[in-house]
C-alpha cells in the first residue's frame, strides 16, 4: 500500500494538518478524521449529491475528490455554513417550508442551493429545479424544497433593494 | 376546522383555546439536520469498534464448495473473518411465515449463507477489520470456491416440472397462494354488455433510501447486554427478534434509534447481514459496525412489487361496474423475509382490488413463488399502487369500450358517501369513506373540463397530452390483524408517558418512531394541546427500548392514528392530575381550573391562578406544604390500539396530467393532483408533504425504477447511476386537497397519510399516457412507462 501523504488545508476557516493514504475520499476524510459528519456519504459514486462541499468556492461531490487533492485549498462544509450564518436564511426557509424530512440530504440539498443562489439572485423555479437536480432526495418530492429555495431568494433580493 | 370558540365549556379536548392541532407549525429539532448536526448510525463511532464488510456471492444460485481465508486474515487490521458455520454457533436460524397466511411456507435462512447461496449479494463471509477499507481489503483476497447451479430467474416458469426446486425441503417453488371468491362472478360476467382484459405488468423496484442500512451493535460481555443502534422503524421488533436468535433475554438488548436517513418500509424488516452483526458483536465481544454501501444496498435491502396480474372487468353499457377477477403472480426471491412476511404484499392485492366501488362480485388468485433474485418485501403501500393500477387501469379500459368518460364511470360506480359503514367483497370493513366529495373536490382542482378543452385544442397541432384519474383506499392505522394475529410479537399497540417535570416543562416518551413524517411534532402538537402547554415546552423521546413504553413503531402510517391517541389519552390523565393538584393549592375545585399558555388558570374568565412551573416547584421540591393526603401524580402513561375496526382505511383520488412526445417515447409530466381524506389533520403541511412525497415515489415507480434482472439472475442495474429515481428536474408541482371524514374509534379522529401518494400515482399516470396515446390505439399495461415501452406500444420500434 502507498505511503501517507502530508496535506495541509483550510477547513471551515481552521488550518488542518494530516497525515492521509492517497486513496482516502474528501467525504471519509471529513467524516472519519475531521469528525464533520454533517456531510453525508448516500452512493460514494458521484450521483446522489448528499456528500456535496465547497472547494475553493466551488461545490463539489466529496465522495469524488481525495483528500490529497485539497492540499493547500479552503473547503467548507454545513457545518462551517452553518457556524457563520451564511446560509441561516435559507435554514431558516427549509425550516418554515418543511423542505426536508429524514433529512438525510439535506446539507448536500442547502449546499447546492447557495451556490444557485450566489450566481443567481433570481431564479425561477425551473432553473432551481435544474440546478438541485444533482441532489437526490427521496422523502420531500422536492416541491418543498424548490418553495423554500425560491423564498429565500425572493427574501434576499428584497433586503437588497 | 379547530378555531377557539366563546364557549370553551363545549370544546373537545382538541378544539381547546391555543390549540396546536389543524395547524402548520415547524417540526422541532428540524436545526439540527439542516445545521449537520444530526446522529445517523453511520456517523456513530465507539471505542474498539470493528467495521464488517460482508463478502457476497457473485452467484444467483450456487453452492459454497470451500472458503480459503488465510492470507486475507494475515492483512494489518484485520480482526476477524467468520463464515456462516461458525457464526451459527451464536445465532439461531429463522423462517419467514406467519400463522394466518394459511400455508405459507419459506427455508431456514442463515445470519450468512453456510453451503448453499440463493441470490446473488447474499453474504458468504464477513469480514471483520479495523476500517472499512481495509476489510474491504481483505475481502477482495477470500477465496470462496462455488458450484453454480440453475438459477430459477422467470416468476412465469417457477412452477413447471422442470424447473429446479431452490429449497429441496419445501418440494416446490410455491410459497404461498391464496383464492377468493365473492358474488356470482360468472353470472355476473355473462350478464355484462363488455368484457375487457388486460396483463398488467409491474417492475419490481426498491426504496433507495438515501442512507443506506447501518447497524452498530455493542455487546457488553461485563453487563451481559446488547446495544444495538440501529435506523428501524421498529425497535421493539428488533429488540425480540435479536433477543431470539441469540439466546437473550429481551431484557439483555437495547435498541436505540437516533435520526435515520429514509425508511419508506426499507428498514421495518430483520436483514441477515444486521442479524450477522449483531452476533459477530456477541462472538467477538466488541462494537461491530455495519453500513452498506450503494451496491450492497441495491442488491440486498428488499425489493417490492414484481407483480404480474391478468384482470377483467364486466361492465354494461349504462356504465354499471358487473364484476372484477384477477390473476396474480408475483417472485419474492429465495426466502420469505422476516419476521413480516413476503406473501403480505400479494395478500393486499386481493384485498384490495376494486375496493372503492360497489360491485359485489369479485373473484381473486395469487400465487408467491420463489426465484433466485434479492427478497421481496413491504416497501411503502404495500400492494397499494399494483391493486389500484388493475382496478383503475381495468375501469378506464371498460370506460373506452363503452365510450363513456372517465369521470362518470367512476361517478356510477364509487361507493356513496353515505353508504358507511360497510364492507368489501374481500372482506374489508369501511368506517367512512369520501370517494365521491375527494372525486367533486379534484374535479374543481383540476378544472377538468377546461384540461379536455385544452387537450382537445393540442391534439390538432400534434401535441399529445393525457388526464388520468385513479381512485383508491389506503390500509392505515393496523390493529393487531396484520401482524400479531399470525404469530409475529410485532406490537400493534403503541404507548406513550408523559410527565411534568420541575420547572412546568412536559417530557413525553413514546413508542413510535421518526424517520421525518413528523412523529415528534404530532406528538408534541398533541400533548401541548390538551396539556395547554406550549410546544416549545415539550420534548419527545422516542426510539429508544429502555427509555419508552413498549409499542409498534413507524410502519403502515399508524404513528399519528395510533400513537397520536395515546399521546391524547396520556396528556388527557396528567392533565387531570395537574387541576387536582392545583386545586389543593389553590383551595379550589378542579372543574373552576383550566390549563392555557403554561399556567392554571380561572375556567371562568381565564385569569391566571398559578404557572405550571411554580406549581411543580411545589410538588417537586415543597410537598410538605401540601394538604395532607394528596399524593401528586404528575407522569401519566396510556396505550391505545384499535379494536373496532382491524384497519383504518382512509381514500383519495389523484389526477396526472402529461404530454407524451410519439417520436421519442418520453413522458413530461405538467401537473398531478391529490384529494385525501385522512381524518382529523393534526398539521397540515406535515401530512400535504406526506402525500406529495408519496407521490413522487410513485412517479418513480410509474416512469423510471425496475431493478433490472438477467436470465442468470444477476442485478444489471444495481448502482445510482443506472438505477433512475426521480428527480427535481422532471418532477412536477402537485397539489394537494383534503376531505376530512375523522374515526370515531379514537378521540383523535386521526387516519394515516403516508401511503396515498404512492398508492394511486402510477395508476394516475399509465391511465394518462393511455388517454394520450388514445389516438393511436395504444394501450400500456406496464411499469415503468420507459421511452421503449411506449415505442415499442405505438409499434415505432
Amino acid at each position: 500500500m502507498t505511503a501517507a501523504m502530508s496535506i495541509s488545508l483550510d477547513v471551515n476557516g481552521e488550518r488542518v494538518d494530516a497525515q492521509v493514504l492517497p486513496r482516502l475520499n474528501l467525504a471519509d476524510f471529513l467524516r472519519e478524521h475531521l469528525q464533520l459528519t454533517g456531510t453525508h456519504v448516500g452512493c460514494e459514486h458521484g450521483v446522489c449529491g448528499a456528500c456535496t462541499v465547497r472547494v475553493n468556492g466551488e461545490i463539489v461531490r466529496s465522495c469524488l475528490m481525495l483528500a490529497v487533492q485539497t492540499h493547500g485549498a479552503s473547503v467548507e462544509t454545513i457545518e462551517g455554513l452553518s457556524d457563520s450564518g451564511e446560509i441561516a436564511d435559507l435554514q431558516a426557509a427549509f425550516r418554515n417550508r418543511n423542505a426536508l424530512q429524514c433529512g438525510f440530504c439535506t446539507p448536500g440539498m442547502l449546499m447546492a442551493a447557495q451556490d444557485l443562489l450566489k450566481q443567481d439572485a433570481e431564479p425561477d423555479r425551473k432553473r432551481i429545479r435544474e440546478h438541485l437536480s444533482g441532489n437526490y432526495c427521496r422523502c420531500t418530492g422536492y416541491q418543498a424544497i424548490i418553495d423554500a429555495v425560491e423564498t429565500a431568494a425572493r427574501a434576499r433580493l428584497g433586503r437588497r433593494s | 376546522m379547530i378555531i377557539a370558540s366563546a364557549t370553551p365549556e363545549i370544546l373537545s379536548v382538541l378544539d381547546r383555546p391555543n390549540s396546536y392541532i389543524g395547524k402548520v407549525v415547524p417540526r422541532p429539532n428540524l436545526e439540527r439536520l439542516m445545521q449537520g448536526r444530526g446522529l445517523y448510525v453511520s456517523d456513530m463511532e465507539l471505542p474498539r469498534m470493528g467495521h464488517v464488510v460482508f463478502l457476497r456471492s457473485p452467484h444467483a444460485h450456487a453452492k459454497i464448495i470451500g472458503i480459503d481465508a488465510s492470507a486475507a486474515k494475515r492483512l494489518p487490521g484485520v480482526i476477524a473473518i467468520v463464515t456462516g458455520k461458525e457464526l451459527a454457533a451464536v445465532i439461531t436460524p429463522w423462517v419467514g411465515v406467519l400463522s394466518h397466511l394459511k400455508g405459507l411456507k419459506s427455508a431456514a435462512q442463515h445470519a450468512i449463507a453456510i453451503d448453499h447461496v440463493c441470490w446473488q449479494g447474499e453474504a458468504v463471509a464477513a469480514v471483520v477489520a479495523t476500517s472499512r477499507a481495509l476489510a474491504e481489503d481483505a475481502a477482495d483476497i477470500v477465496s470462496v470456491e462455488y458450484e453454480e447451479l440453475d438459477p430459477v430467474t422467470d416468476m412465469r416458469t417457477a412452477l413447471d416440472p422442470e424447473t429446479p426446486v431452490i429449497h429441496a425441503s419445501l418440494v416446490d417453488n410455491l410459497a404461498f397462494e391464496r383464492n377468493l371468491d365473492a358474488g356470482a362472478v360468472d353470472a355476473a360476467f355473462a350478464d355484462s354488455d363488455e368484457v375487457v382484459e388486460a396483463d398488467f405488468v409491474f417492475g419490481r423496484h426498491t426504496g433507495v433510501t438515501l442512507e443506506p442500512r447501518a447497524v452498530l451493535a455493542d455487546w457488553n460481555a461485563a453487563e451481559a447486554r446488547l446495544t444495538i443502534y440501529q435506523g428501524t422503524q421498529a425497535p421493539h421488533m428488533v429488540q425480540n427478534i435479536a433477543a431470539l436468535h441469540l439466546g437473550l433475554e429481551e431484557s439483555q438488548v437495547r435498541v436505540v434509534c437516533k435520526d435515520v436517513g429514509g425508511s419508506f418500509g426499507i428498514k421495518v424488516h430483520i436483514y441477515a447481514d444486521e442479524m450477522a452483526t449483531y452476533a459477530l458483536s456477541k462472538l467477538l465481544r466488541r462494537p461491530i459496525k455495519f453500513v452498506a454501501d450503494r451496491v450492497e444496498s441495491f442488491n440486498t435491502d428488499i425489493h417490492a412489487r414484481d407483480h404480474r396480474c391478468k384482470g377483467r372487468i364486466g361492465v354494461m353499457r349504462d356504465g354499471r361496474i358487473m364484476a372484477f377477477e384477477i390473476d396474480d403472480l408475483t417472485g419474492i426471491g429465495p426466502y420469505s423475509m422476516y419476521p413480516r412476511t413476503s406473501a403480505i404484499e400479494a395478500n393486499q392485492v386481493v384485498n384490495l382490488v376494486g375496493g372503492p366501488y360497489v360491485t359485489k362480485n369479485y373473484r381473486a388468485r395469487t400465487r408467491v413463488v420463489f426465484q433466485n433474485k434479492n427478497v421481496t418485501c413491504q416497501y411503502r403501500a404495500v400492494g397499494h399502487p399494483i391493486a389500484c393500477s388493475v382496478t383503475e387501469g381495468l375501469v378506464d379500459l371498460a370506460a373506452a369500450r363503452i365510450e363513456m368518460d372517465p369521470v362518470e364511470i367512476r361517478r356510477r360506480n364509487l361507493i356513496a358517501d353515505d353508504a358507511y359503514p360497510c364492507a368489501s367483497p374481500s372482506g374489508l370493513r369501511f368506517e367512512q369513506l369520501s370517494h365521491h366529495a375527494a372525486m367533486n373536490k379534484l374535479m374543481t382542482m383540476m378544472d377538468y373540463e377546461s384540461l379536455r378543452a385544452e387537450q382537445a385544442a393540442l391534439r390538432v397541432k400534434n401535441v399529445h397530452r393525457g388526464i388520468g384519474i385513479a381512485s383508491f383506499i389506503e390500509l392505515t392505522n393496523p390493529s393487531a390483524a396484520f401482524y400479531g394475529v399470525g404469530g409475529a410479537r410485532i406490537s400493534s399497540q403503541d404507548g406513550v408517558a408523559v410527565r411534568l417535570d420541575a420547572t412546568g416543562s412536559v417530557i413525553c416518551q413514546t413508542s413510535i418512531t421518526e424517520q421525518g413524517q413528523g412523529s415528534e411534532s404530532l406528538t408534541a402538537q398533541i400533548v401541548g394541546s390538551v396539556l395547554g402547554v406550549s410546544m416549545e415546552r415539550v420534548r419527545v423521546i422516542l426510539g429508544d427500548t429502555d427509555n419508552t413504553p413498549y409499542g409498534g413503531g413507524t410502519w403502515a402510517s399508524r404513528g399519528a392514528g395510533i400513537g397520536g391517541e395515546a399521546a391524547l389519552q396520556a396528556a388527557k390523565i396528567l392533565r387531570k392530575n395537574i387541576l387536582d393538584v392545583a386545586a389543593a393549592i389553590l383551595q379550589s375545585s378542579p372543574a373552576e381550573l383550566d390549563i392555557a399558555n403554561n399556567a392554571i388558570v380561572s375556567a371562568s374568565d381565564g385569569s391566571s391562578r398559578i404557572d405550571l412551573n411554580e406549581l411543580a416547584r411545589i410538588v417537586y421540591f415543597r410537598p410538605d406544604t401540601l394538604p395532607p393526603g394528596i399524593q401528586p401524580e404528575l407522569m401519566a402513561t396510556r396505550h391505545f390500539v384499535p379494536r373496532q375496526y382491524p384497519f383504518a382505511f382512509t381514500n383519495g383520488v389523484q389526477a396526472s396530467w402529461l404530454e407524451v412526445d410519439t417520436d421519442t417515447g418520453f413522458v413530461k409530466l405538467l401537473r398531478h393532483w391529490v384529494v385525501e381524506d385522512c381524518g382529523t389533520i393534526i398539521n397540515p403541511q406535515l401530512v400535504d408533504e406526506q402525500i406529495r412525497g408519496g407521490v413522487v415515489q410513485g412517479l418513480g415507480a410509474a416512469l423510471f425504477e425496475k431493478c433490472i434482472y438477467d436470465e442468470r439472475g444477476q442485478l444489471t442495474n444495481a448502482n445510482m447511476a443506472d438505477y433512475l429515481v426521480p428527480m427535481s428536474g422532471e418532477m412536477p408541482d402537485i397539489d394537494v386537497g383534503h376531505v376530512v371524514s375523522p374515526t370515531l374509534e379514537t378521540e383523535l379522529g386521526a387516519k394515516g397519510a403516508g401511503e396515498a401518494g404512492t398508492a394511486g400515482a402510477a395508476a394516475a399516470v399509465a391511465n394518462a399516457v393511455n388517454d394520450a396515446l388514445k389516438p393511436f390505439g395504444a394501450v400500456i399495461t406496464e411499469i415503468p412507462l420507459t421511452p421503449q415501452v411506449i415505442l415499442t406500444a405505438l409499434g415505432r420500434i
